[in-house]
């Protein structure tokens, strides 16, 4: 019963999970860039670029996840935009979660010791050099925890693209759930497919976490 | 026919009653999900802390419902507990999945208040003969909590943010009355913004809160 069930339902479902890692891949790219981008801007000296970063950081983060793709979805496309539904998941859900990574960026840096700054100034560092050999490097391995619980929100926030239409794992879900009422089953197996995935997502973090470690004589 | 490309407020006006309306029941499931999550999540935290294989179970349990879709938790909970025989309406049952999906980021938050706590407080109270029960109730728990308020915020400010998923499962609060109003105006812009407004407004408003609590907290008394 149990196993004949699920030569049912793991085809599809399987299907709908290569769109969920799709968007999560895709959108971790997003996510990253505008995470680093907002977060360095945030600790910028520039008031302009500061109040734009801040500006980002408290939109995305202030308003919600769902509210966001449908407001790109469904109102964005009044102004003559129309994004399909999967760059618009993409892009939304990359630029939310990164709203969060920024930051994490920004308390990164801050926590590296001013002294480190002072020493490169000493040595005569331009600013930019300062930022990319030494106040960057000294940060990242505290960004890696962090950065690995944003990345398993990432991964379920993408449940909700299935309400923009997309066929991700939860829009499969349903599909089955109301074509073979099976609802125990299906629901069960796709907690297990989103457990899985996430426990996956945090060991890689944690590996990353280990090789920067490595690289900078720490382990 | 109003154009399509101009801002209404005209429009604004006629549907903000119904938001409003919509918006009470959004804050009615986010602060009864958040009382749910701060009490299961206590358990969940202390049952971690139980010696033997509740404890495992607990930690499974609690990992597995953190690392999951909060809608596919929706979802489960819609479809499933009817076929228990439990028959609630879809509010309660969004309160009940909203609470047990924060119920393990509360229980983290328990935790670092808990291991705040000096080893000393635990030693001077068994010292004194305290039963485990009075430690936690009149020992640990006193001083563990006040400190972590501010973090407990931020996670019902978190909450607060994903009670639009429970459009998903026909409750009638912001996101979903909005989405109605587009579909019988066919004017989504106004009250999509509206709601995002709305949210954005309250969550700035008690992130301040927060840091205000947390800045008097900071404050030696």
């Amino acid at each position: 019963m149990l196993l004949s069930s699920l030569t049912e339902l793991l085809p599809l479902l399987l299907k709908g999970l290569g769109v969920t890692l799709q968007i999560t891949a895709a959108g971790l790219v997003v996510a990253t860039c505008a995470a680093f981008t907002a977060g360095l801007g945030i600790s910028s000296n520039h008031r302009a670029v500061r109040a734009l970063a801040r500006a980002y950081i408290d939109l995305f983060r202030g308003t919600s996840a769902l509210v966001q793709l449908f407001w790109v979805y469904y109102a964005l496309p009044i102004f003559g935009l129309h994004i399909e539904a999967m760059p618009a998941a993409i892009v939304v859900l990359g630029l939310n979660i990164g709203a969060y990574g920024a930051e994490v960026v920004r308390g990164a840096l801050a926590a590296v010791p001013q002294e480190q700054a002072e020493a490169a100034a000493a040595l005569n560092l331009t600013e930019r050099q300062t930022l990319w050999h030494i106040r960057l490097p000294q940060a990242l391995p505290a960004m890696m925890p962090p950065f690995g619980n944003l990345a398993i929100e990432l991964l379920k926030s993408t449940a909700l693209v299935s309400l923009i239409t997309l066929a991700d794992l939860t829009f499969q879900a349903q599909v089955l759930r109301a074509s073979t009422l099976q609802t125990a089953e299906v629901f069960g197996l796709v907690l297990v497919l989103y457990f899985t995935v996430a426990w996956m997502l945090g060991q890689s973090v944690r590996w990353l976490e280990r090789c920067l470690a490595r690289s900078q004589g720490r382990a | 026919m109003p154009d399509q490309l101009t801002w209404d407020w005209g429009y604004c006006l006629e549907i903000a009653p119904e938001l409003a309306r919509a918006a009470w029941i959004s804050l009615q499931a986010a602060v009864l999900g958040m009382l749910l999550a701060l009490a299961l999540g206590l358990a969940g935290e202390l049952l971690r802390r139980t010696p033997g294989p509740l404890s495992w179970a607990a930690r499974w349990v609690m990992e597995a419902v953190r690392t999951t879709p909060l809608l596919v938790q929706l979802f489960a909970w819609f479809y499933l507990l009817p076929s228990t025989g439990v028959q609630i309406s879809a509010l309660t049952t969004g309160v009940v999945a909203l609470g047990v999906h924060y119920a393990p980021f509360v229980a983290e938050v328990y935790r670092a208040g808990i291991e705040g706590v000096p080893e000393s407080q635990w030693d001077a109270a068994r010292a004194l003969n305290f039963k485990p029960a009075q430690i936690w109730c009149h020992v640990v728990l006193p001083q563990a909590l006040p400190p972590v308020i501010p973090a407990l915020g931020n996670y019902f400010i978190a909450l607060f943010k994903e009670t639009p998923l429970l459009a998903a499962i026909t409750v009638m609060e912001l996101l979903q009355t909005a989405k109605i109003i587009g579909a019988e105006s066919f004017r989504y812009l106004e009250p999509l913004t509206l709601v995002g407004a709305f949210f954005l407004l309250c969550s700035l408003a008690a992130s301040r809160a927060v840091r205000c609590m947390e800045a008097r907290l900071a404050r030696p008394s």
